[in-house]
């Protein structure tokens, strides 16, 4: 089998939008309403009159979703998002109660099926809530629209006089009421979504806009809910891989045949591709052990050569941004700093790894497996296989966590290949130890930057370059007349890709620490100089919510340091002000409060908002403190969270966290960006504390040395 | 061999390389207990035995024979959640929640031992289990409410 990772060295966010969109709808009319009952169905998809949903051509940025409403009233939602954590399966869910005027109960989003819900190319780049959320927004507005048509045709009444309000359609004048349910009872009625349907203001949101709870919790603190390592098939069989002992290893040849004699096991061996299926995991195992397996090695680059390597493997991107004259800028300059950075290859560790189970039926083919991407899954899939998509049908069951880390589907496509072998259903489920070494990692990267200000701390030069890591967040909001910004792309020994906030966390280190310096340099306080040359005012609000929260200004106490950093990435804004210790005798930095202030438009669930910035800042401080992966001869030295450090229970500073509320702005998405502010905050505490300036993220994995 | 989890008698067949936890999710299909890690470092799998949190990725089964083993499936009695469970559902606690039942269970372990932790407490007990998601405060939020919940 030709396996086909998404590995060929894409710079992460050309990585991400590779993707091209499709489409494949099976469903119709008819067998639409024969599922779903009768009632009225909302599109978004050009349909035409006879609703064969010829989508082909659906505009790149169009977002599929369905929104039905049977005679029962239920309301259910189709999407084709995946629900990770972030808890769109509540926020969605939220905003289309709100518009249609219907409790949370009466609400089920189906999502991440890509026979039930319409095509979406995956969910990543904080794009459901500034994406998805509008368009499930005018498709329930339009639906509320529809239903006072009918309500009004109906009882023969002025359509003004009626609202829809808990479920309910109510003439104001008469009292009449009706629950929606009846008022769709009998119609079998699809309408596209009106584009221009009025939307209810942020300020008039009573669902929307307050904190519901994440609305299937109780099956997880019961452990009730089934992610796809917990599902079991009759007659399944459990499956193993055969790993390749280091990257840029070559099968040579294998010997199977004891895996072969042993009794219920079915091995596959095609092409590079090796494994194993039993009834047991432990026999699947022993199988696997029993292979012999000759490989041929290629010399690989380790860690401790891997930025030399990125950047002497770099290419130039015709994308860089220029204006004025960078170089005789700084050549003038009355302040100058200059710096290379090294950031590490880190891992996602998603706390369930990588999972997936394959059924196939007549020809068809169903897997089950946790992705960011079902409708990608379903593509390579189809690839794989040879066969159309429509007869694949690739579902993702609320999966344990992904951070960008799961936009793959390499456990379904190798429980795919098994379960056509052994005709039964099978499973694979990475260990920790494969999903450290073969998922992909947040890019290595190597960042030059040179700016320069005069006297007075205005910004007169700003030079960046980022080898590898990607080009998010590459830009400085701060004015600056002559720039040269530019990514260039490289070549990664291991696999790489999207991780939350892409490259701006690298990006947004370094330019955060130059920053530092420079305020160093010109002896200005650095949420001063920031705000010198800031003209957006959205980053300034929260440079000054931040510092406000912290009680920027203060002194610290011996060896202790203040830093703060902001950052804007997706239409999101944050800004972080930490406070660290050094503690000189261990040689230890510990992050002792940080208080971060974070503004994405108008906030759809306060509650999950500040969990997600919460989150972000506690995943955000392991790669700014001490996650790296280390490597050797293509070999992962620390596969494992015994030899790779994640932030724990006692890791977590004391934290601040202010919500800016714009209920004037549309909401932006907030599961990336609050990561972004947290590293340079405490890298510009540590030169605070101890006058060391640090230039590589992480920034103290093995202690300080000062 | 017998086992006794939450109560209740299961015979199974194990080998004595069998880990707990593959007995619990792939023979019983008690699949709210996670794997994480297979080395004990990280706290989903953790489940009570004798009413003491332990990791079951590196516990053998037969090493539990006749001892009385505690799931997540197991704490919910007659409708009513445990009152940790009901905690961290009214903090609203979680985001992937895949780290859910360990840090249950390992919360209703440290409230035996200690009914009413500090924050210090907390963190040194908790140290075990990871939330990926970073839900921590939370989750230390979610304890201090079930403290509450069992005092009331």
């Amino acid at each position: 089998m030709e396996r086909k990772p998404h590995e060929a060295g894409f710079a992460p966010e050309q990585y991400e939008l590779a993707e091209m969109p499709s489409y494949s709808f099976t469903m119709n009319r008819r067998n639409f309403f024969g599922i779903l009952g009768s009632g009225i169905a909302i599109t978004f998809a050009a349909v035409n009159s006879s609703f064969g949903l010829s989508a082909d051509g659906l505009p790149e940025d169009q977002i599929g979703a369905w929104l039905h409403i049977g005679e029962d009233g239920a309301v259910t939602i189709y999407s084709g998002k995946a629900e990770v954590g972030q808890n769109i399966r509540t926020s969605l869910a939220q905003v289309v109660a709100e518009e249609l005027g219907v409790p949370m109960e009466k609400i089920t989003m189906i999502l991440g099926d890509t026979t039930l819900t319409p095509y979406d190319r995956g969910t990543f780049g904080s794009r459901s809530t500034p994406y998805m959320g509008p368009q499930l927004r005018k498709a329930a507005a339009s639906a509320r629209e529809l239903i006072l048509d009918l309500a009004a045709t109906e009882w023969k009444t002025e359509r003004s006089l009626l609202s829809i309000n808990d479920g309910n359609v109510m003439n104001r004048d008469t009292k009449q009421a009706a629950n929606i349910g009846k008022i769709v009872k009998g119609k079998q009625l699809v309408q596209g979504v009106d584009e221009k349907v009025a939307l209810k203001k942020i300020d008039d949101w009573k669902i929307a806009g307050t904190s519901v709870k994440k609305v299937n919790g109780e099956s997880f603190v019961t452990g009730r809910h089934k992610y796809v390592s917990d599902m079991k098939l009759p007659g399944m069989l459990y499956g193993k891989i055969l790993r390749a002992p280091a990257y840029g290893a070559t099968l040579v040849s294998a010997d199977t045949s004891s895996a072969k004699k042993m009794t219920g096991v079915v091995v596959v061996y095609d092409g590079n591709f090796i494994g194993v299926a039993a009834s047991d995991l432990s026999t699947a195992n022993k199988a696997l052990q029993s292979i012999k397996a000759e490989w041929k090695f290629e010399p690989q680059p380790s860690r401790k050569e891997i930025f030399d390597h990125l950047r002497k493997k770099s290419t130039t991107d015709d994308r860089a941004k220029k204006s004025g004259d960078v170089s005789a800028a700084f050549s003038n300059a009355e302040v100058r700093a200059g710096q290379t950075f090294n950031v590490d290859y880190i891992a996602h560790v998603p706390l369930e790894p990588r999972a997936g189970v394959a059924q196939w039926e007549g020809g068809k083919l169903t897997v089950w497996t946790g992705t960011q991407r079902p409708f990608g899954v379903q593509e390579d899939l189809a690839e794989v296989f040879q066969m159309p998509k429509q007869n694949i049908r690739v579902i993702q069951p609320d999966t344990g966590s992904g951070y960008g880390g799961k936009h793959t589907g390499e456990a379904g496509i190798e429980a795919a290949r098994l379960a056509k072998e052994a005709g039964k259903p099978v499973k694979v489920v990475w260990t920790r130890e494969e999903e450290f070494t073969w998922a992909y990692f947040r890019p290595a990267g190597v960042i030059d930057v040179k700016a320069g200000a005069d006297k007075n701390g205005i910004l007169t030069a700003w030079e960046f370059h980022n080898y590898n890591s990607g080009g998010s967040g590459i830009e400085t909001p701060y004015e600056v007349k002559n720039t040269l910004i530019q990514f260039h792309p490289s070549d990664s020994p291991l696999r790489q890709g999207s991780y939350r906030g892409l490259a701006a966390t690298a990006n947004n280190f370094a330019r955060e620490s130059i920053m530092d310096d420079l305020a160093a340099e010109l002896k200005i306080d650095p949420l001063e100089f920031r705000l010198k040359n800031l003209s957006e005012q959205r980053m300034k609000d929260v440079l000054e919510a931040a510092a406000k929260a912290f009680a920027w200004g203060a002194k610290p106490e011996k060896d202790h340091g203040f830093g703060i950093a902001c950052g804007e990435e997706k239409g999101s804004y944050v800004a972080a002000c930490a406070e660290i210790v050094f503690d000189r005798n261990e040689n230890d930095v510990k992050v002792l409060r940080a208080a971060v202030a974070f503004e994405c438009g108008g906030i759809i669930n306060p509650n999950h908002l500040e969990n997600q910035i919460m989150g972000s800042i506690v995943q955000g401080l392991g790669g700014a403190l001490f996650e790296w992966i280390d490597f050797k001869d293509g070999k992962i030295l620390n596969p494992k969270f015994s030899a790779y450090r994640v932030p724990r229970f006692g890791d977590v500073p004391k934290l601040e966290i202010v919500m800016l509320n714009r209920k004037d702005l549309a909401p932006a998405g907030a599961g990336e960006t609050p990561i972004i502010g947290i590293a340079p905050a405490v890298r510009n505490a540590i030169a605070n504390a101890t006058g060391k300036r640090l230039y590589t993220l992480p920034l103290v994995p093995q202690g300080l040395e000062v | 061999m017998d086992l006794v989890i939450n109560k209740k008698k299961y015979s199974v067949n194990v080998t004595p390389e069998d880990t707990l936890l593959n007995v619990l999710r792939n023979d019983l299909d008690l699949t709210g207990t996670k794997y994480g890690c297979g080395e004990g470092s990280c706290g989903a799998c953790t489940v009570l035995i004798n009413g003491v949190a332990i990791r079951s990725c590196i516990t053998k089964a037969t090493s539990v024979e006749g001892k009385d083993i505690t799931t997540i499936e197991g704490l919910a009695g007659n409708g009513k959640l445990h009152p940790v469970q009901q905690a961290f559902l009214d903090v609203d606690v979680f985001q992937c929640s895949y780290c859910a039942s360990g840090m249950v269970m390992s919360t209703v372990s440290l409230l035996k031992k200690k009914p009413e932790p500090t924050e210090e407490e907390i963190i040194t007990g908790m140290q075990g289990n990871v939330c990926r998601c970073g839900t921590y405060p939370r989750i230390i939020r979610g304890i201090h409410e079930a403290v509450k919940i069992q005092k009331s």
